[in-house]
Formats: C-alpha cells, structure tokens, sequence
C-alpha cells in the first residue's frame, strides 16, 4: 500500500529524514507499528492518518498521509 | 477582584481589547496557575503570565540555575548560577510585577505532594523534563479535574496542546505508554535550539490566557507539533480514550512516589560526567568505552576497554561480570544499547553515562 509517511523528532533523526512515500505490505495501524517497531526499537510512538489519532485496529487506505509520533520529554 | 488605578494603567492595553477588558483583567487577578518546572518552557510562561496579571502563580522545581541553562532559560542571569530555580524565578519576576502573589515551592513534584498542590490552582502549566513527571502531571490532573497545558521540546521541534478540559482528551489518550527509561533524550542528551522552548513556552501562556478569560478557541482536543527548521505547524487531532483515563484515576500516585525515590535512593543505573569523577575517587570500576575507536576525546586515564558497540556481541568475554560496569559512548546513547545487550547475557550492575563522555574535561 502507498503511504506518505512523516517523521517527527528522535524517529526524523534515526531515519535521516522526514518524509517519504512508500510501498508498504500493511492494511492495519497494528501492522504499521510492528513494521517499525524493528526500525526504531525502543522508540515508542503513536499514529496519525490524515492528521487523525488512529488507533491500533484501524484500517489504512492507499495515499493515506501517516504521521509517526514520539513523545517530547523535553522542557 | 476589583482593579487599582496603578493595575489599570499597568494593564491598559489588555483593557482595550473587548475580549479582555477590566472584567477580562479581573478575571486575570482572580487566578491561580501553577507552573511545574522553572526551565526552558518555565520561564518564558512565567515572564508573560507574571506581566499579563495572573493574581497568583505557583512555581515548583526543585532544580538549581546552571550556567548551561542560560542559554534558553530567560529569567536567570550569570549571577543566579547555583540558586534553587523556582526562587530565583520569584526574584525575577517580582522585580517585574510586584502586583502578582508567587507561591514558591523549591522542591521535586512527587506522587505524595501533587494532588494537594494541583488542588489548589485553576489550572497547571506543564514545563517539566522529563517523563515521569509528565505522567504524574496527567494523572494528578485528571484525579484533581484541573485542566492541563502542555509543552514538550526536541531539539528543534515542539509539542503542545490542552489536556484534561471539559472532557477533552488526556495525555494519556495520545500516548498510553510511558517511554522505557532512555528512550527518548532530553535536552542534556541531544541539544536543544535556544529559541525553542521560547516558541513552545509561549503557546502554553497564550493557551493559558485563553482558558483563563474565557476566550477563542482552547487547543483542546488538538496537538500542534513545531517544527523550527521549516517554521511549520501542523495540527492532529486527538480523541479522548476513556480507557486512558481509566488508568489515570486508577494509578495510586504514591507508586510514582515511589519509582522516583527507588531511582534516588537505589544503585543507580545511570550518572553524568560530574557523577562518574566522584564514583572514579569511590570504588573499582570497568569502564566500557563503546565507541568507534577514532571518537574523540580519548580519556586514557580512563583506562577504559574499548569495544565498539558492533563488536560488543563478540567480544563479551573481555569483561568481568563481577565487577561494576560504566558504560559510555559520545552522548549516551549507543552506550544504553549496549547496557541492554549485556543484561540479556545476564551482566548486572550495569551504569550508563547520561550525555555520553563527550564533555569531558
């Protein structure tokens, strides 16, 4: 499935950049996350799709724009 | 709260704004903010809600001014080096406006005082650094019903929003999981552009002012990401997730009492540069340097085995399980996945470097 994947904070910084599209074998958030989460390890991270908060069972469509957020703990 | 002729004057360009005016003002005096965290998103909420008129502001942290601080946090100068923050806040701001009641608590926000403490403001202003207070923020807040602006920085980018208003949604709801100890840097680790916290900080007094006057749309239900290199802003919008909130009320705030007094008081697993010189004068250590072997600054009286973290897997008879293990890398990172490396293959008494060996002098 094509997405148009952006990348925030410690993620944009261990993928050396901040967007790209990509051919991905997912449907699901859930299969988006494990995806990464052998990328990024122990970097946790929420999902939006189209500027939405998804939620781990929720569907992925073709074009879809997926934001993957880490959390700041900076202050 | 009725205004003086002096606070009339003072604030008159609030006056003319009908979205303010001496009711709005009033309002402003009547109010109770409790900022968490003197730092970098601290001081600039504290100067603007100090010179705005909010009657009374509370500061809690426990921390004191380093000169490393001055680069983003605006309320200290040179001279405030080694002060505890939240007083040398009060001192700052009250040379500002001496109309505004500061309530001065120089001590850490724990699962034993923040309940009582949140319970006496209108609404917190969330500055902290670090995760474990964040989550002790969200859930003090939900448990207390007060709503919560919050603000949080790296390196270049920003998040901010309002949480816990009006059934809105919770930190909680945006991220359910508290980040494994490490996983993300904080400013020490990775660097932060001055202005940042600034930007951010700012956001957090404007959304303060907002909810306080009763005016425009609060950033509730939204979290705006900054981004400083491309100066945009981009807006997701979140749901509250009852389940998340569940938890909040659920968590007995006394265990975060506890996790921060474990990491206190217990071996610790992790020390910075100044920590390490003490522990170096104290007791026998295996210092593993897990760079690549041209990464400067070499230390040679370290004396420390260097195995690069590649290698490690292979190399790990080199060292010797009895004993206790530094182990450190150019800022703290590499070195903590090292660290989990070796407690798979059953090492103990594993200490990272925070901020890596890069700043030693």
């Amino acid at each position: 499935m094509i997405l148009k994947l952006n990348y925030f904070g410690q993620i944009a910084q261990m993928l050396h950049k901040e967007e790209e599209v990509l051919d991905l074998p997912v449907t699901t958030i859930r299969e988006l996350k494990s995806y990464y989460a052998e990328k990024l390890q122990t970097i946790p991270f929420s999902v939006a799709v189209n500027q939405q908060l998804a939620g781990e069972t929720d569907q992925l469509n073709e074009n879809d724009e997926v934001a993957l957020l880490p959390p700041f703990a900076g202050g | 709260m009725m205004l003086s002729d002096d606070e009339k004057y003072r604030y008159s360009r609030h006056l003319l704004l009908h979205q303010v005016g001496e009711s709005g003002q009033e309002r402003l005096k009547a109010a109770n903010v409790l900022v968490v965290g003197a730092g970098g998103l601290g001081c600039p909420v504290l100067l603007y809600l100090s010179a705005a008129g909010v009657g009374t502001i509370g500061i809690i942290d426990f921390d004191t001014v380093e000169i490393s601080n001055l680069q983003r946090q605006i309320l200290f100068t040179t001279e405030d080096v080694g002060k505890n923050k939240a007083l040398a806040a009060k001192e700052r701001l009250q040379a500002l406006n001496d109309q505004i009641r500061y309530e001065v608590y120089p001590e850490r926000l724990t699962g034993l005082n923040a309940k009582e403490l949140f319970g006496q403001y209108d609404l917190i202003v969330d500055g902290s650094d670090n995760f474990t207070t964040r989550y002790l923020v969200n859930d003090a807040c939900v448990q207390t019903g007060k709503p919560f602006i919050h603000g949080a920085i790296f390196t270049f980018e920003g998040q901010f929003a309002v949480f816990n208003y009006q059934n809105g949604p919770t930190y909680r709801c945006l991220f359910p999981e508290i980040p494994d100890q490490g996983a993300i840097p904080n400013c020490a680790e990775v660097g932060v552009l001055g202005v940042l916290p600034g930007i951010i900080g700012m956001h957090q007094a404007n959304e303060t002012l907002k909810l306080l006057l009763g005016v425009g749309k609060p950033l509730s239900g939204k979290l705006m990401v900054f981004d400083a290199l491309s100066g945009t802003q981009r807006t997701i919008h979140l749901q509250r997730n009852e389940e998340q909130v569940k938890v909040a009320l659920g968590i007995d705030l006394k265990q975060h009492a506890d996790e921060l007094n474990c990491a206190q008081g217990k071996e610790k697993d992790e020390i910075d540069i100044e920590e390490l010189r003490v522990l170096l004068t104290r007791e026998p250590l295996q210092l593993v340097d897990v760079r690549e072997p041209w990464e400067q600054p070499r230390i040679e009286s370290l004396q420390a085995l260097t195995i690069p973290l590649d290698d490690l897997p292979d190399m790990l008879d080199r060292l010797d399980p009895s004993k206790k293990t530094v182990v450190f890398c150019q800022h703290g990172g590499r070195s903590l996945v090292a660290i989990e490396l070796l407690k798979q293959e059953g090492f103990k008494n594993l200490v990272n470097l925070t901020g890596g060996i890069v700043n030693w002098k």
